[in-house]
């Protein structure tokens, strides 16, 4: 590759202009503020952690991370998500806290090689952590503060789907005992999203027409609470039974939350993410073409610290909802230009501190004495060929 | 009752296109057979409660993928060679033809291999998967020249009826995969349009399965 010009940055990472930083603020801010209400407080976490503990911890895969070296030749990773780093944190600086905890973070989180469209090597993450609470009721709480999140960020129409990592493996194991190796790669066509590939190695895998059958069943069970009872008739092994017992549950609870009006059963969902042990959910906004936002619980993790806890969660991308929420303009009160001669600095100066004290935004600016031109068409013409004027609400003049 | 919603139906132009749109027809949505003569890239067709993209096929999945698509019909070499985030819903059964490698008949391994292709991505993990290393050539067009006139001694091309590959006194060594054109669905649009999507599909699926049957 050639040597970068002037003007380029990396691929996947962006520069956020004051316009889209108020937005992308406003976002943060009420959604945080929506998080706190909810009863969890705000965590921050170094953006650099060591691959030998986040690193392998986290649910991106190796080739994902954002590597580098320190000068010990210790291999570091930038955080690719927030869940292991708080995992840490709850089992060391938190570790005698009485559970459950919440906590709630917004931070950027880095990417190597993001497949997704996008492929966004920067972006930024909403979320929060429940730890320490394994009933449905946790899982319907995380949920229902998702969608009360994306209200909050602005998104007007979404969806949530939900699904549940044991009742695939529970199909699974019984109808294919003992056959991990066909289990996984059922489970990979899958986790790929390919029905066809999906149908095709249940067609090479020599099983009788029933078994078959209930196998590609699965593909349909997506829709309201009336795919548990599908679910139920095609597995009575045990795991796959608790786990549809669990989200119904947890349906259950959303429906108190009157939140289950945004929820869709989906079983045929696995988590990308290796570290989920049960529940699953994404959410999805019209509009924009890949989800914002994705959660889960991950009962295993926080094992890998060595605090064997339950937990739950979820993280908005909040990079993509800035892209997709219009939102109502935001008003802000324009600024006021203060213009003087140097001989009335004084009292120019003045006027601008009593007016910001006030609370209003003062710029000012110093009229030259030698400036022919006329200083209004000047300002105007800044103004009009500018990405960050907006104008002002007044203009004042000492002279 | 809610109103179904528009589907954007990224479609491929040329060969693919004719038989998708006879297959849709035959699931009773009333799609024109034929486009060649139109210029249009976008066509509205709010009796079958779609809207057609006309696309190269090999950006129908990158369509889709950013969600300007819902749904599109692809073939599957095209699938695997971008590798895309979709969902792979349907096979449709048509555009039937395989991924090959394909040679000279009296190919030998050299030391240094050279395979010529417009999938260079499948290409390069088939012959890891054989344990070959190999230098893959990227061509845009006439593949089957690069053996010809000595740029590769094998290349990886789709073969339908293998007439081109006889001509040219070039014969198939082995095949990779079979392809066929595939229904694919964008990660959200399969959420937020789920009901229209799962009609279209089980529509498109008793059409496919009535054929397979009368075969």
């Amino acid at each position: 590759m050639s040597k970068p010009k002037g003007f380029e940055k990396p691929s996947g990472v962006r520069d956020y202009l004051p316009h889209a930083v108020t937005k992308l603020r406003r976002i943060e801010r009420e959604v945080l503020a929506c998080m706190d209400r909810w009863g969890y407080r705000q965590i921050m976490t170094p953006t650099m952690e060591y691959y030998d503990t986040v690193g392998v911890a986290s649910s991106t895969s190796d080739q994902k991370l954002f590597k580098l070296l320190n000068k010990h030749g210790t291999t570091m990773v930038l955080r690719s998500d927030l869940t292991a780093p708080i995992a840490r944190v709850m089992s060391s600086l938190l570790k005698d806290e009485p559970l459950p905890v919440r906590l709630s973070y917004h931070a950027n989180v880095f990417r190597a090689i993001e497949e997704e469209a996008g492929r966004e090597a920067e972006f930024f993450q909403t979320g929060v952590e429940l730890v320490g609470d394994d009933t449905p009721e946790a899982d319907a709480e995380v949920i229902a503060l998702a969608i009360e999140s994306l209200k909050a960020a602005g998104v007007e129409k979404f969806k949530i789907a939900m699904g549940h990592m044991g009742f695939l493996n529970g199909l699974l194991q019984e109808v294919l005992p003992e056959r991990t190796e066909d289990q996984e790669s059922l489970k990979q066509d899958l986790l790929n999203r390919d029905y066809v590939g999906y149908r095709n190695t249940i067609a090479g895998l020599n099983l009788t027409e029933e078994q078959q059958n209930r196998l590609e069943e699965v593909l349909k069970l997506r829709g309201g609470r009336e795919v548990a009872g599908q679910a139920l008739d095609i597995s009575s092994n045990e795991l796959a039974r608790a786990s549809i017992e669990h989200l119904c549950r947890v349906w259950e609870v959303l429906e108190a939350y009157d939140a289950a009006k945004h929820v869709l059963f989906d079983l045929t969902m696995l988590g990308d993410f290796s570290y989920y042990t049960g529940m699953t959910f994404e959410g999805y906004a019209a509009e924009l073409g890949s989800p914002v936002a994705s959660g889960g619980r991950y009962d295993k993790l926080l094992q890998q610290f060595g605090r064997a806890i339950p937990a739950t969660g979820f993280a908005l991308k909040t990079t993509r909802i800035l892209d997709g929420v219009q939102g109502e303009e935001i008003t802000e009160e324009l600024p006021v230009l203060i213009r003087y001669t140097a001989a009335y600095r004084k009292a120019g100066l003045a006027k601008a501190s009593e007016l910001r004290a006030e609370g209003h935004t003062v710029i000012t600016s110093l009229i030259p004495d030698t400036d022919g031109t006329n200083a209004q068409d000047k300002e105007e013409a800044a103004v009009s060929g500018s990405m960050l004027h907006r104008g002002y609400q007044d203009i004042i003049t000492f002279q | 009752m809610k109103v179904a919603e528009t589907l954007k139906v990224a479609m491929p132009k040329g060969r693919i296109y004719k038989k998708a749109s006879a297959l849709f027809r035959s699931a009773g949505l009333p799609v024109p057979l034929d486009v060649d003569e139109t210029r249009k890239l976008v066509i509205s067709l709010p009796e079958a409660g779609m809207e057609f993209i006309l696309a190269k096929p090999v950006d129908v999945p990158t369509y889709v993928e950013y969600g300007v698509a819902d749904i599109g019909i692809v073939g599957k070499d095209v699938l695997m060679e971008e590798n895309k985030d979709v969902y792979e819903l349907l096979d449709l059964g048509i555009a039937r033809c395989r991924m090959s490698v394909i040679g000279l008949p009296d190919w030998k391994p050299g030391i240094h291999q050279r395979v010529a292709t417009k999938y260079p991505n499948v290409a390069s993990q088939y012959f890891r998967e054989q344990g070959q290393q190999v230098e893959v050539v990227k061509l845009n067009g006439s593949i089957e020249l690069a053996p010809l006139i000595g740029l590769a001694d094998r290349i990886v091309d789709m073969v339908e009826t293998g007439q081109t590959l006889k001509e040219n006194g070039l014969v198939e060594m082995n095949s990779i995969f079979e392809i066929t054109s595939r229904l694919i669905a964008n990660r959200v649009s399969y959420r937020m349009k789920n009901d229209e999507i799962q009609t279209l599909c089980d529509r498109l699926q008793a059409v496919i399965l009535s054929e397979r049957a009368n075969l």
